[in-house]
């Protein structure tokens, strides 16, 4: 093949089957798990970094497209590379890249089953890119089950515990009842006729009743494998049973798949938006984000609290496309565009600081043990790193300007202003209290990092540890670093991200942002006209910066530098122990007050006398006792009736299949 | 020239209102004095207490790691930041299209988290309270200050400021019932963000009740003048915001030379008021429970959305 004339979409899927040559080489070098860590799972990085590099490329290439040489017979793979794939490829693999990194390093301590977690995890990864760059039913579908299947057993790798193992069950029920509901919007999308190509699917013509239950289909079942509520209880159960890298890949990346198909189907496939399916989106989102938060805000393992976060990120995405969607339903794609590129910037943000915030918190269940925050505290002091990379990463999700999280939230509070623009008044008034929505989780997000950041890494250590705790190793670093940086370009130059969203928008909806509001330059971030509003992260930092140094001086210069160091004043009080700090628990006590209708609390109050006291709260998330502990029940139920049938007999069998026969026959008749 | 004048004038705003915010803690304290009979310490007192603080030798404790010591940097640079943005005496600044006024809610959220996370870092149990009281605080206000910030917005279409001030500045005097709504929300928000009473009392070191003093107890000397000095630039910043958003009124543009002197006067006369305003309502205000501020800044969202349903109902 000559080299000049690579298509994006051939270099995407030669790239993808290098992924599962690197994962079956794995198990080749099964015996020798330093061959794994030392060069399989840095080429594999490096592939990653080749697959973002690819996407980035795509994004401002026409579409191309390819028919793969495998599949059933007569039923080829299509597969076809468009800007919004070429997008979430660039995801895939900028994020992968940096988990690949810290993956080496983090694994040298598990030498048990690396082979086989080699080939798991780079058959995940490839069947990502594959389920992005699918470009019929048919492919998108195996690889869709490909993808949750691998990723099952990359939650399980730790199966000899109980809990892991049911983690892992409720993460395969909830992703297959998703699966199915996708299965069936595609079959509506198809209207029984032609194939199951996309294009044949985009080609297809509904009537307004079927589109709304093509419609209806994709969003709950890409949602539950997005985590949007109520179907989100999967995920705070399989991200903290999995290995940290791969929570960070099953959260940052996997539930990005979810946006991608979610978008695909509703902006691609049927094509025709209703505003109300805009406003559904819109008011799962926000309910998605504040429930995520609050329940967040209640726990104390570091994994679980971040895992909830996923759920809240979902949610803010949402609100993002949800606008997006009321907005073109009513007729104003300009403030749609502005929706669609504030959804897709946040999954990016999210995507890369979520998987850095997971690898952090494998960094410190790495060397310490612990993934109870409860137990950790002033680790700043014994991993300085860690603590920094996790720094960038709570600021960054906490919204906070000069960082990538600030910019999407931003820009989804600029679509909310445009709703002025909107005809219905009732529409019109929801939007900004979404907005409000969206405001408070923000607010609850920063506390919930204070607190996860003050209680682990600041104060006194709560725990006797046996040893001193070591900081990340060299490649656990590399892979935080970049991810960090990852933050902090985003967060400084959105202005070159939202240029390449807006040629996504262009081909995906055939509507970009106003010429004046492209026009403004690398610094300033203007959404609509620089009249209305406007953002330079640059100046933000630079000045902050200018202000850091020149203070920092001056007051050296006319006063002096003197410092002592001595026990801390706390009020005169000398008693203090590391016990009278906050735990997480403690930290999360307004929020506990204030929401308390919304968590079902469980509390074991000590009596007067007990002379050792414990006091032992849980905080339990409602939706199991109001919908999936009844569809259990139900469930079990009518498997216990049809449990009846059988008999264990085989005359009884034969009956079946003749009365079976005997119905079909007059069926056909 | 143009340009020029911009930066002249951006220059000349943000050290005037850096060097005279500790002056409007003074003028605010002194009228509380006088309110409460007392002859008070004079305006100038913050001045001195600085220049106290800059001189003693600081002490740290043994455990403080590298964030404690930067946060007051950091927070002394976010609210420069904050008061170099907003159109004090002139609208039209270089630097203003850095931000719009969700941006500079976002810039208080940065000062805030770090300030917590400063209270953290030592380990004491007062730090750790004044941090989860202090962010309780900042999640209620922050959505009652965006929705009146929102609402206020809506009326020029747009959340830069300048072109607020521009917007409601040039037309005649009308009363938008949504604005007053904005208003009051904004001054509630404003009470519980600068640690006044009715949500803290900055002169307290009651255990029971500080929420800003608790998380700054560790800190002294230059970095406790740094905080200090950031908290009266925050309370600065909020009132000249709110005197952007409702009260636009004698604003210069930018290399509007004769305007200056004038602008210079209004503003100086309008912080008057406000810190007189502030006193008075801190002398007829007690401080209420900690858990009656979600009621209290409830009360603002309430009050904003309001405005904002008003605004769509009423004046569209």
């Amino acid at each position: 093949m000559d080299f000049w004339s690579l298509q994006p979409i051939e270099a995407a899927v030669t790239l993808s089957v290098i992924w599962i040559g690197l994962g079956v080489l794995g198990l080749a070098f099964a015996r020798t798990p330093r061959a794994i860590v030392d060069l399989l799972f840095p080429a594999g990085a490096a592939v990653a970094l080749a697959l973002a590099l690819t996407g980035l490329w795509a994004m401002s290439a026409p579409a191309s497209t390819a028919i793969l040489p495998a599949g059933l017979p007569d039923l080829p793979f299509h597969v076809r590379l468009d800007p919004l794939s070429g997008f979430f490829l660039l995801l895939l693999g900028g994020v992968s890249f940096g988990i690949s990194l810290f993956s080496s390093g983090y694994f040298r301590v598990h030498a048990q089953g690396l082979g086989l977690l080699c080939v798991q995890y780079h058959v995940f990864l490839a069947s990502m890119a594959f389920v992005l760059i699918a470009d019929d039913a048919y492919l998108f579908m195996v690889t869709w089950e490909s993808m949750a299947l691998s990723s099952y057993f990359l939650v399980t790798t730790e199966h000899h515990s109980e809990q892991n193992r049911k983690a892992g069950f409720i993460y395969l029920l909830i992703a297959h009842l998703g699966a199915i509901s996708i299965l069936l919007s595609f079959g509506v999308l198809h209207g029984g006729h032609g194939d199951y190509t996309f294009d044949a699917l985009r080609q297809a013509e509904l009537n307004g009743f079927w589109a709304t239950i093509a419609f209806l289909l994709a969003f709950f079942g890409f949602g539950a494998k997005a985590g949007m509520l109520p179907l989100h209880a999967w995920l705070p159960e399989a991200h903290p049973a999995a290995p940290s890298p791969v929570s960070a890949l099953m959260s940052g990346v996997m539930l990005k798949t979810a946006i991608y198909g979610m978008i695909r189907v509703i902006y691609d496939l049927i094509g025709d938006i209703h505003w109300e399916w805009g406003l559904t989106v819109l008011l799962f989102g926000a309910a998605t984000s504040l429930f995520g938060v609050l329940f967040a805000l209640m726990q104390h393992d570091l994994k679980r609290l971040l895992a909830y976060h996923s759920v809240e990120n979902i949610g803010i995405i949402l609100i993002g496309i949800g606008l997006s969607m009321v907005f073109i339903g009513s007729g104003h794609p300009v403030a749609g565009v502005l929706g669609l590129i504030a959804g897709l910037y946040h999954t990016l943000n999210h995507a890369v600081f979520k998987a850095l915030l997971f690898l952090g918190a494998g960094a410190i269940l790495n060397s310490t043990g612990l993934r109870n925050l409860n137990e950790m505290g002033g680790l700043i002091r014994y991993m300085p790193h860690t603590a920094f990379y996790f720094l960038v990463g709570a600021l960054a999700i906490s919204a906070l300007p000069p960082l990538n999280g600030f910019v999407s939230e931003w820009l989804t509070f600029q679509a909310s202003l445009q709703a002025p623009l909107l005809e219905s008044s009732v529409v019109r008034s929801i939007v900004p209290i979404v907005a409000a929505v969206l405001a408070l989780s923000g607010a609850l997000t920063g506390m919930c990092f204070v607190k996860v950041y003050g209680v682990a890494f600041l104060g006194q250590h709560r725990h006797q540890l046996a040893e001193r705790p070591r900081d990340a190793s060299g490649w656990e670093r590399a892979g935080m670093l970049w991810l960090a940086l990852g933050c902090l370009a985003l967060g400084l130059l959105p202005v070159l991200m939202i240029g390449q969203l807006n040629s996504v928008s262009q081909a995906l909806i055939h509507a970009s942002l106003s010429n004046e509001a492209m026009a403004s330059g690398w610094l300033w971030l203007v959404p609509t006209s620089s009249q209305q509003a406007s953002y330079s992260p640059v100046v933000f930092l630079l000045v902050i910066a200018a202000v850091f140094g020149l203070t920092y001086l001056v007051v050296r210069q006319i006063y002096h530098g003197r410092l002592r160091r001595s026990d801390p004043w706390d009020c005169g009080f000398p008693e203090q122990t590391p016990r009278m700090e906050d735990t997480a628990d403690g930290f999360g006590q307004p929020i506990r007050h204030i929401f308390a209708p919304i968590f079902q609390i469980h509390r074991e109050i000590p009596r007067p006398d007990d002379p050792a006291p414990v006091f032992r709260q849980e905080v339990e998330d409602r939706h199991w006792q109001w919908m999936y502990l009844p569809i259990a029940r139900f469930a079990d139920f009518l498997s216990g009736h049809f449990g009846k049938l059988q008999q264990g007999r085989i005359s009884v069998y034969l009956l079946y299949s003749f009365v079976t026969l005997i119905a079909l026959l007059v069926f056909v008749q | 020239m143009n340009v020029a004048s911009g930066i002249i004038f951006q220059v000349l705003q943000s050290v005037l209102v850096v060097l005279i915010a500790p002056l409007m803690l003074g003028w605010v304290n002194q009228c509380r004095a006088w309110l409460q009979n007392k002859s008070g310490a004079g305006i100038w007192q913050p001045y001195k207490v600085l220049n106290k603080l800059f001189h003693k030798d600081a002490v740290l404790a043994h455990d403080a790691s590298a964030l404690f010591r930067a946060t007051p940097y950091i927070l002394f640079g976010c609210m420069w930041l904050a008061v170099g943005i907003v159109p004090v005496l002139a609208t039209d600044l270089p630097f203003a299209p850095a931000a719009d006024v969700i941006a500079l809610v976002g810039l208080f959220a940065l000062a805030r988290v770090f300030i917590a996370l400063a209270g953290m870092d030592v380990g004491t149990s007062f730090g750790t309270l004044g941090a989860r009281r202090e962010m309780m605080i900042g999640f209620l206000a922050e959505p009652a200050m965006l929705m009146a910030l929102f609402t206020a917005s809506l009326i020029s279409h747009s959340t830069s400021l300048p072109t607020i001030v521009e917007t409601l500045g040039q037309r005649e005097f009308v009363i938008y019932p949504s604005m007053a709504f904005a208003a009051i929300a904004f001054l509630m928000v404003l009470l519980a963000e600068n640690a006044r009473i009715p949500i803290d009392n900055p002169a307290t070191h009651l255990e029971l009740t500080m929420i800003h003093e608790a998380m700054i107890l560790e800190y002294s000397a230059r970095h406790l003048a740094l905080i200090e000095w950031a908290s009266s630039l925050k309370l600065t910043a909020y009132i000249t915001i709110g005197i952007a958003m409702f009260l636009p009124w004698g604003i210069a543009h930018a290399g509007d030379w004769i305007g200056l002197p004038i602008a210079l006067g209004v503003l100086v006369v309008k912080l008057a008021l406000a810190g007189a305003g502030l006193a008075l309502l801190e002398t007829v205000s007690a401080k209420m429970r900690i858990f009656r501020a979600p009621e209290f800044l409830g009360t603002a969202f309430l009050l904003a959305t309001l405005g904002m349903l008003t605004h769509f109902l009423l004046e569209t």
